[in-house]
Protein backbone atom coordinates (compact mmCIF):
# COMPACT_ATOMS: atom_id res chain seq x y z
CA UNK A 1 0.00 0.00 0.00
CA UNK A 2 3.15 2.18 0.76
CA UNK A 3 4.42 1.49 -2.78
CA UNK A 4 1.10 2.60 -4.15
CA UNK A 5 0.88 6.13 -2.10
CA UNK A 6 4.24 6.61 -2.69
CA UNK A 7 3.80 6.06 -6.93
CA UNK A 8 0.45 8.22 -6.67
CA UNK A 9 2.60 10.74 -5.12
CA UNK A 10 5.07 10.77 -7.70
CA UNK A 11 2.46 10.49 -10.68
CA UNK A 12 0.85 13.81 -8.94
CA UNK A 13 4.21 15.66 -8.68
CA UNK A 14 5.31 14.66 -12.18
CA UNK A 15 8.65 13.53 -11.30
CA UNK A 16 10.58 10.57 -13.33
CA UNK A 17 6.92 9.49 -13.55
CA UNK A 18 7.62 8.47 -17.21
CA UNK A 19 10.15 5.81 -17.01
CA UNK A 20 8.54 4.37 -13.60
CA UNK A 21 5.44 3.83 -15.18
CA UNK A 22 7.04 2.67 -18.74
CA UNK A 23 9.05 0.39 -16.94
CA UNK A 24 6.17 -1.20 -14.95
CA UNK A 25 4.28 -0.66 -18.37
CA UNK A 26 7.32 -3.01 -20.04
CA UNK A 27 7.45 -5.47 -17.80
CA UNK A 28 3.86 -6.73 -16.81
CA UNK A 29 2.03 -5.63 -20.08
CA UNK A 30 4.13 -6.05 -23.21
CA UNK A 31 4.86 -9.32 -22.71
CA UNK A 32 2.04 -10.45 -23.27
CA UNK A 33 1.59 -9.48 -26.73
CA UNK A 34 1.77 -12.69 -28.51
CA UNK A 35 -1.43 -13.07 -26.39
CA UNK A 36 -3.14 -9.80 -27.70
CA UNK A 37 -2.03 -10.67 -31.64
CA UNK A 38 -3.33 -14.11 -31.19
CA UNK A 39 -6.90 -12.86 -29.86
CA UNK A 40 -7.10 -10.14 -32.37
CA UNK A 41 -5.89 -12.94 -35.18
CA UNK A 42 -8.32 -15.33 -34.33
CA UNK A 43 -11.39 -12.64 -33.75
CA UNK A 44 -10.17 -10.43 -37.12
CA UNK A 45 -9.21 -13.28 -38.95
CA UNK A 46 -7.29 -10.92 -40.70
CA UNK A 47 -3.70 -10.57 -40.38
CA UNK A 48 -3.24 -6.62 -41.24
CA UNK A 49 -6.11 -5.50 -39.02
CA UNK A 50 -5.13 -7.75 -36.26
CA UNK A 51 -1.90 -5.90 -36.63
CA UNK A 52 -3.41 -2.42 -36.38
CA UNK A 53 -5.83 -3.40 -33.67
CA UNK A 54 -2.77 -4.80 -31.12
CA UNK A 55 -1.20 -0.94 -32.33
CA UNK A 56 -4.48 0.93 -31.02
CA UNK A 57 -4.59 -1.62 -28.11
CA UNK A 58 -1.07 -1.54 -26.59
CA UNK A 59 -1.80 2.71 -26.90
CA UNK A 60 -5.15 2.80 -24.96
CA UNK A 61 -3.57 0.20 -22.72
CA UNK A 62 -0.62 2.43 -21.99
CA UNK A 63 -2.95 5.50 -21.69
CA UNK A 64 -5.30 3.87 -19.44
CA UNK A 65 -2.52 2.70 -17.27
CA UNK A 66 -3.07 4.12 -14.45
CA UNK A 67 -6.53 1.84 -13.78
CA UNK A 68 -4.04 -1.08 -13.98
CA UNK A 69 -3.80 -2.23 -10.23
CA UNK A 70 -0.36 -4.11 -9.67
CA UNK A 71 -2.55 -7.03 -7.97
CA UNK A 72 -4.56 -8.05 -11.09
CA UNK A 73 -3.16 -10.13 -13.72
CA UNK A 74 -1.81 -8.15 -16.68
CA UNK A 75 -2.76 -10.95 -19.47
CA UNK A 76 -6.35 -10.32 -18.21
CA UNK A 77 -6.46 -6.86 -18.49
CA UNK A 78 -4.34 -6.48 -21.63
CA UNK A 79 -6.44 -8.91 -23.30
CA UNK A 80 -9.87 -7.16 -22.16
CA UNK A 81 -8.64 -4.31 -24.24
CA UNK A 82 -7.36 -5.98 -27.25
CA UNK A 83 -10.93 -7.43 -27.18
CA UNK A 84 -12.84 -4.25 -27.04
CA UNK A 85 -10.98 -2.54 -29.60
CA UNK A 86 -12.05 -5.88 -31.63
CA UNK A 87 -15.13 -5.22 -30.99
CA UNK A 88 -15.31 -1.65 -32.31
CA UNK A 89 -13.71 -3.00 -35.43
CA UNK A 90 -16.58 -5.31 -36.44
CA UNK A 91 -19.11 -2.62 -35.58
CA UNK A 92 -17.15 -0.36 -37.96
CA UNK A 93 -16.58 -3.30 -40.59
CA UNK A 94 -19.81 -4.53 -40.45
CA UNK A 95 -18.06 -8.31 -40.74
CA UNK A 96 -20.18 -9.16 -37.71
CA UNK A 97 -23.78 -9.59 -39.44
CA UNK A 98 -23.53 -13.32 -38.13
CA UNK A 99 -22.91 -12.25 -34.64
CA UNK A 100 -26.30 -10.49 -34.36
CA UNK A 101 -28.02 -13.50 -33.22
CA UNK A 102 -28.25 -14.73 -29.97
CA UNK A 103 -25.85 -17.53 -29.08
CA UNK A 104 -27.00 -18.22 -25.55
CA UNK A 105 -30.85 -18.77 -26.32
CA UNK A 106 -30.12 -21.39 -28.85
CA UNK A 107 -30.51 -24.93 -27.92
CA UNK A 108 -26.79 -26.52 -27.17
CA UNK A 109 -26.24 -29.62 -30.32
CA UNK A 110 -27.45 -33.18 -28.31
CA UNK A 111 -25.62 -34.81 -30.84
CA UNK A 112 -22.28 -36.44 -30.24
CA UNK A 113 -20.37 -37.53 -33.04
CA UNK A 114 -17.46 -40.26 -33.26
CA UNK A 115 -14.62 -38.21 -31.45
CA UNK A 116 -11.53 -40.47 -32.98
CA UNK A 117 -12.86 -39.66 -36.57
CA UNK A 118 -12.98 -36.10 -35.35
CA UNK A 119 -8.99 -36.46 -33.53
CA UNK A 120 -8.39 -37.97 -37.26
CA UNK A 121 -10.10 -34.14 -38.49
CA UNK A 122 -8.24 -31.96 -35.81
CA UNK A 123 -5.20 -33.81 -36.96
CA UNK A 124 -5.37 -31.46 -40.69
CA UNK A 125 -5.27 -28.45 -38.57
CA UNK A 126 -6.24 -25.98 -41.93
CA UNK A 127 -9.65 -27.46 -41.24
CA UNK A 128 -9.64 -27.05 -37.47
CA UNK A 129 -8.76 -23.36 -38.32
CA UNK A 130 -11.38 -22.85 -40.83
CA UNK A 131 -13.93 -24.65 -38.26
CA UNK A 132 -13.38 -22.68 -35.47
CA UNK A 133 -13.03 -19.13 -37.90
CA UNK A 134 -16.70 -19.89 -39.02
CA UNK A 135 -18.05 -19.90 -35.06
CA UNK A 136 -20.19 -16.81 -33.97
CA UNK A 137 -17.84 -14.45 -32.49
CA UNK A 138 -19.15 -15.00 -28.54
CA UNK A 139 -18.24 -19.32 -29.15
CA UNK A 140 -14.69 -17.75 -30.68
CA UNK A 141 -13.50 -15.88 -28.11
CA UNK A 142 -14.48 -17.66 -24.95
CA UNK A 143 -12.94 -20.80 -27.06
CA UNK A 144 -9.84 -18.92 -27.18
CA UNK A 145 -8.89 -17.30 -24.13
CA UNK A 146 -9.97 -21.25 -22.73
CA UNK A 147 -8.00 -23.37 -25.08
CA UNK A 148 -5.73 -21.26 -26.07
CA UNK A 149 -4.71 -18.85 -23.15
CA UNK A 150 -6.08 -21.11 -20.71
CA UNK A 151 -7.52 -18.51 -19.12
CA UNK A 152 -9.73 -18.85 -15.66
CA UNK A 153 -14.16 -18.98 -16.12
CA UNK A 154 -13.44 -16.23 -13.66
CA UNK A 155 -10.81 -13.98 -16.00
CA UNK A 156 -12.77 -14.68 -19.06
CA UNK A 157 -15.77 -13.61 -17.90
CA UNK A 158 -14.68 -10.25 -16.48
CA UNK A 159 -12.95 -10.11 -20.07
CA UNK A 160 -16.12 -10.67 -22.19
CA UNK A 161 -18.09 -9.04 -19.54
CA UNK A 162 -20.83 -11.61 -18.88
CA UNK A 163 -21.58 -13.39 -15.78
CA UNK A 164 -19.63 -16.50 -15.08
CA UNK A 165 -22.46 -19.12 -15.48
CA UNK A 166 -22.94 -17.63 -18.87
CA UNK A 167 -19.20 -18.90 -19.68
CA UNK A 168 -19.70 -21.65 -18.82
CA UNK A 169 -22.33 -22.64 -20.84
CA UNK A 170 -21.38 -20.27 -23.72
CA UNK A 171 -17.76 -22.65 -23.47
CA UNK A 172 -20.03 -25.78 -23.71
CA UNK A 173 -21.99 -24.68 -26.39
CA UNK A 174 -18.85 -23.42 -28.32
CA UNK A 175 -17.24 -26.99 -27.92
CA UNK A 176 -20.19 -28.87 -29.37
CA UNK A 177 -20.75 -26.75 -32.09
CA UNK A 178 -17.38 -26.96 -33.10
CA UNK A 179 -17.19 -30.68 -32.73
CA UNK A 180 -20.05 -30.90 -34.52
CA UNK A 181 -19.03 -29.02 -37.51
CA UNK A 182 -15.52 -30.53 -38.04
CA UNK A 183 -17.45 -34.11 -37.96
CA UNK A 184 -19.60 -32.68 -40.65
CA UNK A 185 -16.67 -31.25 -42.59
CA UNK A 186 -15.09 -34.70 -42.08
CA UNK A 187 -18.06 -36.37 -43.91
CA UNK A 188 -19.10 -38.18 -40.96
CA UNK A 189 -22.67 -39.22 -42.06
CA UNK A 190 -25.18 -40.28 -39.80
CA UNK A 191 -24.00 -39.33 -36.45
CA UNK B 1 -27.12 -35.85 -9.43
CA UNK B 2 -29.22 -36.86 -12.67
CA UNK B 3 -27.64 -37.46 -15.93
CA UNK B 4 -28.89 -33.82 -17.56
CA UNK B 5 -27.14 -32.25 -14.51
CA UNK B 6 -24.01 -33.81 -14.62
CA UNK B 7 -24.04 -33.51 -18.46
CA UNK B 8 -24.56 -30.00 -18.06
CA UNK B 9 -21.79 -29.59 -15.57
CA UNK B 10 -19.25 -31.79 -18.13
CA UNK B 11 -17.51 -28.89 -19.05
CA UNK B 12 -17.10 -27.04 -15.68
CA UNK B 13 -16.00 -30.00 -14.35
CA UNK B 14 -13.43 -31.05 -17.15
CA UNK B 15 -11.82 -27.61 -16.39
CA UNK B 16 -11.59 -27.74 -12.88
CA UNK B 17 -13.91 -24.93 -12.50
CA UNK B 18 -16.09 -26.30 -10.18
CA UNK B 19 -16.29 -25.83 -5.89
CA UNK B 20 -15.17 -29.12 -4.30
CA UNK B 21 -18.99 -30.33 -3.24
CA UNK B 22 -20.38 -29.91 -6.72
CA UNK B 23 -17.14 -31.52 -8.75
CA UNK B 24 -17.20 -34.34 -6.35
CA UNK B 25 -20.91 -34.82 -7.22
CA UNK B 26 -20.10 -34.91 -10.92
CA UNK B 27 -17.23 -37.22 -10.12
CA UNK B 28 -19.26 -39.65 -8.41
CA UNK B 29 -22.03 -39.69 -11.10
CA UNK B 30 -19.58 -40.24 -14.02
CA UNK B 31 -17.66 -43.08 -11.59
CA UNK B 32 -21.36 -44.80 -11.41
CA UNK B 33 -23.37 -43.81 -14.68
CA UNK B 34 -22.10 -45.89 -17.42
CA UNK B 35 -23.13 -43.38 -20.06
CA UNK B 36 -22.12 -40.35 -18.55
CA UNK B 37 -19.45 -41.77 -17.96
CA UNK B 38 -18.14 -42.24 -21.47
CA UNK B 39 -19.65 -39.26 -22.46
CA UNK B 40 -17.31 -37.55 -19.52
CA UNK B 41 -14.37 -39.72 -21.51
CA UNK B 42 -14.78 -38.26 -25.46
CA UNK B 43 -15.43 -34.83 -24.16
CA UNK B 44 -11.89 -34.86 -22.63
CA UNK B 45 -9.96 -36.46 -25.43
CA UNK B 46 -11.50 -34.46 -27.98
CA UNK B 47 -11.23 -31.24 -26.04
CA UNK B 48 -7.32 -32.14 -25.47
CA UNK B 49 -6.99 -32.79 -29.28
CA UNK B 50 -8.43 -29.69 -30.05
CA UNK B 51 -6.58 -27.21 -27.54
CA UNK B 52 -3.56 -28.96 -28.69
CA UNK B 53 -3.97 -28.84 -32.52
CA UNK B 54 -5.38 -25.31 -32.59
CA UNK B 55 -3.61 -22.63 -34.16
CA UNK B 56 -1.52 -20.24 -32.08
CA UNK B 57 -1.02 -16.92 -33.89
CA UNK B 58 2.33 -15.26 -32.40
CA UNK B 59 3.15 -12.06 -33.31
CA UNK B 60 4.95 -11.10 -36.16
CA UNK B 61 8.32 -10.04 -34.73
CA UNK B 62 8.34 -6.49 -36.35
CA UNK B 63 4.92 -5.38 -34.26
CA UNK B 64 7.05 -5.22 -31.03
CA UNK B 65 9.54 -2.96 -32.26
CA UNK B 66 6.64 -0.90 -33.85
CA UNK B 67 4.86 -0.80 -30.95
CA UNK B 68 7.37 0.94 -29.06
CA UNK B 69 8.16 3.15 -31.16
CA UNK B 70 4.22 4.16 -30.85
CA UNK B 71 4.94 4.40 -27.25
CA UNK B 72 8.24 6.49 -27.09
CA UNK B 73 5.76 8.79 -29.26
CA UNK B 74 2.77 8.86 -27.18
CA UNK B 75 5.51 9.30 -24.38
CA UNK B 76 7.20 12.59 -26.31
CA UNK B 77 3.53 14.34 -26.44
CA UNK B 78 2.67 13.05 -22.74
CA UNK B 79 6.28 15.20 -21.68
CA UNK B 80 5.27 17.73 -23.71
CA UNK B 81 1.94 18.51 -22.19
CA UNK B 82 3.29 18.15 -18.43
CA UNK B 83 5.54 21.13 -19.00
CA UNK B 84 2.93 23.42 -19.31
CA UNK B 85 0.96 21.84 -16.45
CA UNK B 86 3.73 22.59 -14.50
CA UNK B 87 2.88 25.65 -13.08
CA UNK B 88 -0.01 23.50 -11.69
CA UNK B 89 2.21 21.55 -9.83
CA UNK B 90 2.32 22.71 -6.49
CA UNK B 91 -1.56 22.51 -6.73
CA UNK B 92 -1.52 19.26 -7.80
CA UNK B 93 1.14 17.97 -4.61
CA UNK B 94 -1.63 19.86 -2.15
CA UNK B 95 -4.12 17.83 -3.82
CA UNK B 96 -2.05 14.77 -3.51
CA UNK B 97 -2.07 15.69 0.18
CA UNK B 98 -5.67 15.71 0.20
CA UNK B 99 -5.63 12.92 -1.93
CA UNK B 100 -3.62 10.12 0.12
CA UNK B 101 -5.64 11.06 3.01
CA UNK B 102 -8.96 10.27 1.54
CA UNK B 103 -7.21 7.14 -0.40
CA UNK B 104 -6.16 5.77 3.07
CA UNK B 105 -10.00 6.36 4.65
CA UNK B 106 -11.42 4.31 1.52
CA UNK B 107 -8.83 1.72 1.90
CA UNK B 108 -9.21 1.02 5.87
CA UNK B 109 -13.52 1.34 4.94
CA UNK B 110 -12.53 -1.12 1.74
CA UNK B 111 -10.91 -3.66 3.93
CA UNK B 112 -13.17 -3.89 6.62
CA UNK B 113 -15.74 -6.82 6.67
CA UNK B 114 -18.16 -7.10 4.17
CA UNK B 115 -21.22 -5.22 5.22
CA UNK B 116 -24.66 -7.07 6.53
CA UNK B 117 -26.26 -6.72 2.81
CA UNK B 118 -23.36 -7.93 1.13
CA UNK B 119 -23.72 -10.48 3.76
CA UNK B 120 -26.77 -11.01 2.46
CA UNK B 121 -26.15 -10.66 -1.29
CA UNK B 122 -23.96 -13.72 -0.74
CA UNK B 123 -26.59 -15.67 0.76
CA UNK B 124 -28.68 -15.28 -1.79
CA UNK B 125 -26.78 -16.10 -4.80
CA UNK B 126 -25.63 -19.52 -2.46
CA UNK B 127 -29.35 -20.17 -2.03
CA UNK B 128 -30.03 -19.77 -6.29
CA UNK B 129 -27.21 -22.10 -6.79
CA UNK B 130 -28.32 -24.34 -4.30
CA UNK B 131 -31.70 -24.26 -5.72
CA UNK B 132 -30.27 -25.28 -9.26
CA UNK B 133 -27.87 -27.83 -8.31
CA UNK B 134 -29.95 -29.75 -5.82
CA UNK B 135 -33.20 -30.20 -8.24
CA UNK B 136 -35.43 -28.76 -5.81
CA UNK B 137 -36.56 -25.87 -7.41
CA UNK B 138 -40.20 -25.13 -6.90
CA UNK B 139 -42.57 -27.30 -3.87
CA UNK B 140 -45.16 -25.85 -5.62
CA UNK B 141 -45.39 -25.83 -9.48
CA UNK B 142 -47.46 -23.46 -11.31
CA UNK B 143 -47.70 -20.55 -13.29
CA UNK B 144 -50.66 -19.55 -11.83
CA UNK B 145 -50.35 -16.55 -8.94
CA UNK B 146 -53.86 -17.87 -7.69
CA UNK B 147 -52.35 -21.13 -7.26
CA UNK B 148 -48.85 -19.93 -5.74
CA UNK B 149 -50.13 -17.08 -3.43
CA UNK B 150 -52.47 -19.43 -1.53
CA UNK B 151 -49.53 -22.34 -1.17
CA UNK B 152 -47.45 -19.94 1.09
CA UNK B 153 -50.24 -19.06 3.68
CA UNK B 154 -50.27 -21.85 7.00
CA UNK B 155 -46.45 -22.10 5.62
CA UNK B 156 -45.19 -18.45 6.49
CA UNK B 157 -46.52 -15.64 8.78
CA UNK B 158 -46.62 -12.85 6.25
CA UNK B 159 -48.52 -13.40 2.69
CA UNK B 160 -45.88 -12.97 -0.09
CA UNK B 161 -47.08 -10.63 -3.10
CA UNK B 162 -47.14 -12.93 -6.10
CA UNK B 163 -47.28 -11.53 -9.67
CA UNK B 164 -47.36 -13.86 -13.24
CA UNK B 165 -45.21 -11.88 -15.33
CA UNK B 166 -45.29 -13.83 -18.87
CA UNK B 167 -46.69 -10.85 -20.89
CA UNK B 168 -42.92 -8.97 -19.61
CA UNK B 169 -41.22 -12.33 -20.79
CA UNK B 170 -40.98 -13.37 -17.37
CA UNK B 171 -43.50 -16.69 -16.75
CA UNK B 172 -43.97 -17.46 -12.80
CA UNK B 173 -43.03 -21.12 -12.69
CA UNK B 174 -43.78 -21.72 -8.94
CA UNK B 175 -42.59 -21.17 -5.28
CA UNK B 176 -40.39 -22.75 -2.98
CA UNK B 177 -40.15 -22.20 1.02
CA UNK B 178 -36.80 -21.16 1.74
CA UNK B 179 -34.86 -20.06 4.75
CA UNK B 180 -32.70 -16.77 4.42
CA UNK B 181 -31.54 -13.89 6.80
CA UNK B 182 -32.41 -16.24 9.95
CA UNK B 183 -35.69 -16.04 8.82
CA UNK B 184 -38.34 -18.43 6.53
CA UNK B 185 -38.98 -16.57 3.21
CA UNK B 186 -41.00 -17.18 0.06
CA UNK B 187 -38.89 -17.61 -3.12
CA UNK B 188 -40.87 -17.39 -6.24
CA UNK B 189 -39.29 -19.10 -9.12
CA UNK B 190 -39.49 -17.00 -12.93
CA UNK B 191 -38.02 -17.75 -15.78
CA UNK B 192 -36.36 -15.87 -18.66
CA UNK B 193 -35.92 -18.28 -21.78
CA UNK B 194 -33.66 -20.40 -20.37
CA UNK B 195 -32.39 -18.66 -17.51
CA UNK B 196 -33.91 -18.94 -13.87
CA UNK B 197 -34.77 -16.21 -12.04
CA UNK B 198 -34.96 -16.96 -7.88
CA UNK B 199 -37.04 -13.66 -6.57
CA UNK B 200 -36.78 -14.12 -2.54
CA UNK B 201 -38.91 -11.93 -0.27
CA UNK B 202 -39.67 -11.29 3.45
CA UNK B 203 -41.38 -8.49 5.52
CA UNK B 204 -39.30 -5.72 6.11
CA UNK B 205 -39.76 -2.65 8.43
CA UNK B 206 -38.18 -0.13 6.44
CA UNK B 207 -39.62 2.12 3.92
CA UNK B 208 -39.19 2.01 -0.06
CA UNK B 209 -35.57 1.87 -0.93
CA UNK B 210 -33.54 0.85 -4.40
CA UNK B 211 -33.06 -1.20 -6.50
CA UNK B 212 -29.37 -2.14 -5.15
CA UNK B 213 -27.78 -3.98 -7.67
CA UNK B 214 -24.42 -6.13 -6.28
CA UNK B 215 -22.47 -8.96 -8.53
CA UNK B 216 -21.80 -11.99 -6.82
CA UNK B 217 -19.18 -14.99 -7.97
CA UNK B 218 -20.76 -13.69 -11.48
CA UNK B 219 -24.56 -13.51 -10.60
CA UNK B 220 -26.28 -10.29 -10.90
CA UNK B 221 -28.32 -9.60 -7.77
CA UNK B 222 -30.72 -6.65 -7.15
CA UNK B 223 -32.69 -5.72 -4.10
CA UNK B 224 -35.67 -3.30 -3.52
CA UNK B 225 -38.27 -2.80 -0.90
CA UNK B 226 -41.85 -1.76 -1.50
CA UNK B 227 -44.83 -1.33 0.13
CA UNK B 228 -42.71 -2.50 3.90
CA UNK B 229 -41.92 -6.02 1.71
CA UNK B 230 -38.20 -6.62 1.05
CA UNK B 231 -36.82 -8.44 -2.42
CA UNK B 232 -33.81 -10.39 -3.46
CA UNK B 233 -33.68 -11.19 -7.14
CA UNK B 234 -30.79 -12.88 -8.52
CA UNK B 235 -30.36 -14.66 -11.42
CA UNK B 236 -27.39 -15.00 -14.26
CA UNK B 237 -28.87 -13.38 -16.91
CA UNK B 238 -27.48 -9.92 -17.98
CA UNK B 239 -28.15 -6.85 -15.27
CA UNK B 240 -29.94 -5.27 -18.17
CA UNK B 241 -32.79 -7.71 -18.01
CA UNK B 242 -32.49 -8.20 -14.37
CA UNK B 243 -33.28 -4.83 -14.09
CA UNK B 244 -36.14 -5.07 -16.80
CA UNK B 245 -38.08 -7.76 -14.56
CA UNK B 246 -37.63 -5.64 -11.62
CA UNK B 247 -38.87 -2.79 -13.66
CA UNK B 248 -41.94 -5.24 -14.20
CA UNK B 249 -42.14 -6.84 -11.14
CA UNK B 250 -42.71 -2.93 -8.99
CA UNK B 251 -44.86 -1.74 -11.90
ZN1 LIG C 1 -25.60 -40.23 -16.03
Amino acid sequence: MVDVRKERWNKQAGTQVGREERELFEKVILPHLNSAYNLARWLTRNEQDAEDIVQDSFVRALRSFDTFRPTEDGRAWLLAIVRNCCRTWHQRSRVAQAVELDVDSQPALAAWSDPEALLRNAGDSEQLHAAIGELPLEYREVLILRELEELSYKEIAQIVEVPLGTVMSRLSRARRELYARLSASGGQVGR
Amino acid sequence: MNCQQARELMDAYLDQELDLMTSSQVGRHVAECEGCGEVYAKYRRVRDGVSEQMPYFAAPPKLEEKIRAELDLRKEERRAAKTVANWGRWAAIAACVAGVLLFTFVSVRALRRPSGSELLAQEVVSSHIRSLLANHLSDVVSSDQHTVKPWFSGKLDFAPVVKDLSADGFPLIGGRLDYLNDRPVAALIYKHRQHTINLFTWPSAGGDSGPQSYSVRGYHVLQWTRAQMTYWAVSDMSAADLNNFARDFMR
